[in-house]
């Protein structure tokens, strides 16, 4: 058994003792993500598998089957960090406070034999460092994983189907229409219209910056599929600058229902359903009558 | 040989299609109902593809089909219930099948028909469902 | 990579609706949404309609293929039939030296990721298309 090894061993206690303080002592613990007692465990639980994979006499490489467990354990906390919300410095500490542990014992143990503290110091540093770059692949890995999934998120929550008024769905739709967009749109849509019964979708394009050709395109492409559906769809939304680049790109919409605004769109629909919008004598708001 | 069954309920023909066709039998249908249409003197046509998973040109052609030939006959044809994953194939391959109503199941589709053939007389039947301006 | 192969003969449409629940087999397996499903299986059918009408049928290879951690469905339809004089214009839509629509073709490319044609008169016809899991 090596020199590392053997003071990782008989030094485990002092080590996890001086690693947690250092842990506990930084500013940039978050023990509002993380409990003291959970950190404990953890920290226990790599020093432990540290110590048995340099028994093995290996020191140098991390990616020897020994060392699974140790990358195995840094990995998992790594990205359970990034998911929670740990910065990238408060991920490498973690590591790096344990290089800083290991130092001091040895300091206190060779004091008397500098050039042996050196030769192992060096070794140690080295080991640690592998680790901690092992942290921060992992760490970054895992925030990817996060952007993706919000990615799938914002494409989402970007495409609510409103249900205004029984057997009217309205779609506002934010944002630049491609036609990966149109697809989870026409999804969305055709699949509310099945599950709520509706026969009048309203897709409303205010929210759209511009539309060209191949945007009206997909909105005609989701009124058609609508249509096959068996309900009617208006757009509503047109602006005075969409209107003219409607016009000057040749674009025909003429088959398609459109109306400049969503209130407008609802009054068609309304009277589609046959049901009527007016004042009430009190004055108390809005009354619908059928 | 296999058949589609057809049902009269009344001035009306009811036709749901509960396995994928395959041609040959997708014609017989089209023969079958033209036949039961020119019998029966029926006034319209409903067609439930609720359980049609797959709608493809030769599909859509034969309910083009159905709908114009119903159509000479003074009967209206109405597609009910189609899948929106169908819908969606349906626009991306090109067909929009012209000349067809559609509803979103066959209490809509049967309202529908009722409207356009006159047996309720509705003042905005403009404003119902598919344009007619462009069918056949 | 390949991951699955598989052939089915094609010699008359009884043939085409165990084929088409062949691919949706082999789509769900891989996890396929069910509109992308039905993009493919449409496109399917107007491919081995194609090949029954104007080959009298041929030989399709169904697999599953992997690619940069994407996974597909691709198909493969090979005929020994008179093969296409003008590729170009047998893509364009509306074209149909048949009765069709003349949307088989350029439909079936609308709907898949990959598509792939190669013909040479007299010799027959190689159509292959490829649709990924997540349709992209």
């Amino acid at each position: 058994m090596n020199n590392t090894a053997q003071l990782l061993q008989n030094n485990k206690k002092r080590i996890l003792e001086i690693w947690m303080q250092n842990q506990l002592d930084d500013e940039a613990l978050r023990d509002d993500l993380i409990s003291n007692e959970e950190l404990r465990r953890q920290s226990e639980e790599l020093l432990s598998s540290l110590a048995s994979a340099t028994a093995s006499g290996n020191v140098e490489n991390i990616y020897a089957p020994e060392y699974e467990p140790v990358t195995e354990i840094l990995t998992d906390i790594s990205i359970t960090r990034a998911r929670q919300g740990f910065s990238p410095r408060e991920t490498g500490m973690y590591v790096l406070s344990l290089k800083q542990a290991i130092s001091q014992v040895m300091e206190n143990k060779l004091s008397d034999k500098p050039e042996q503290l050196y030769k192992e110091l060096n070794t140690m540093h080295r080991l640690l460092d592998n680790l901690s770059m092992v942290t921060f692949d992992t760490f970054i890995k895992g925030r990817e994983e996060v952007i993706l999934r919000q990615n799938d998120e914002i494409s989402e929550i970007s495409t609510p189907v409103i249900r205004v008024w029984e057997g009217i769905l309205a779609l506002p739709i934010i944002g630049t229409l491609d036609s990966a967009r149109t697809q989870i749109v026409m999804e969305n849509l055709l699949q509310e219209i099945v599950n709520t019964g509706s026969s009048i979708a309203i897709l409303d394009i205010s929210g759209v910056p511009a539309v060209d050709s191949l945007v009206a395109q997909h909105l005609i492409k989701t009124v058609s599929a609508t249509r096959l559906m068996g309900a009617e769809c208006i757009i509503s939304g047109i602006r005075a600058e969409i209107a003219q680049t409607i016009v000057h790109l040749g674009i025909d919409l003429s088959n398609i229902k459109t109306k400049a605004s969503l209130a407008s769109a609802l009054q068609v629909a309304f009277a589609m359903r046959g049901v009527e919008v007016r004042k009430s004598n009190k004055n108390t708001g809005l009354n619908l009558l059928r | 040989m296999d058949r589609i069954p057809i049902l009269k309920m009344g001035p009306y023909l009811l036709v749901t299609i509960q396995v994928d066709l395959y041609d040959r039998l997708a014609l017989t249908l089209e023969n079958d109902l033209i036949n039961m249409v020119s019998k029966t003197g029926a006034r319209g046509v409903l067609i439930d593809i609720s359980a049609v998973s797959i709608v493809d040109s030769f599909m859509g052609r034969i309910l083009g089909n159905i709908a114009s030939m119903s159509r000479i006959m003074d009967a209206e044809t109405v597609v009910v219930g189609m899948q929106p994953a169908v819908a969606i194939t349906l626009v991306e391959l090109g067909l929009t099948l012209q000349g067809v109503y559609t509803a979103l199941d066959v209490e809509k589709g049967m309202e529908l028909l009722q409207t356009k053939i006159g047996i309720i007389e509705d003042p905005e039947d403009e404003d119902e469902e598919v344009p007619d301006d462009d069918t056949v | 990579m390949i991951l699955s192969k598989d052939t089915m003969q094609i010699v008359h449409e009884q043939n085409v609706v165990p084929f088409r629940n062949r691919v949706k087999e082999l789509a769900t397996k891989i996890g396929m949404s069910l509109v992308n499903q039905t993009k493919l299986i449409t496109a399917a059918s107007e491919l081995v309609r194609n090949m029954l009408k104007y080959a009298n049928g041929g030989k399709i290879l169904l697999e599953i293929i992997s690619n940069n951690g994407r996974t597909g469905v691709r198909l493969t339809f090979m005929d020994e039939g008179p093969g296409i004089a003008d590729v170009q214009q047998a893509m364009r839509d509306g074209f149909s030296t048949g009765k069709s629509l003349g949307l088989g073709l350029p439909g079936a490319k609308r709907l898949v990721n990959e598509f792939d044609i190669k013909s040479k008169p007299g010799e027959g016809t190689t159509v292959t298309i490829t649709h990924w899991k997540n349709g992209r």
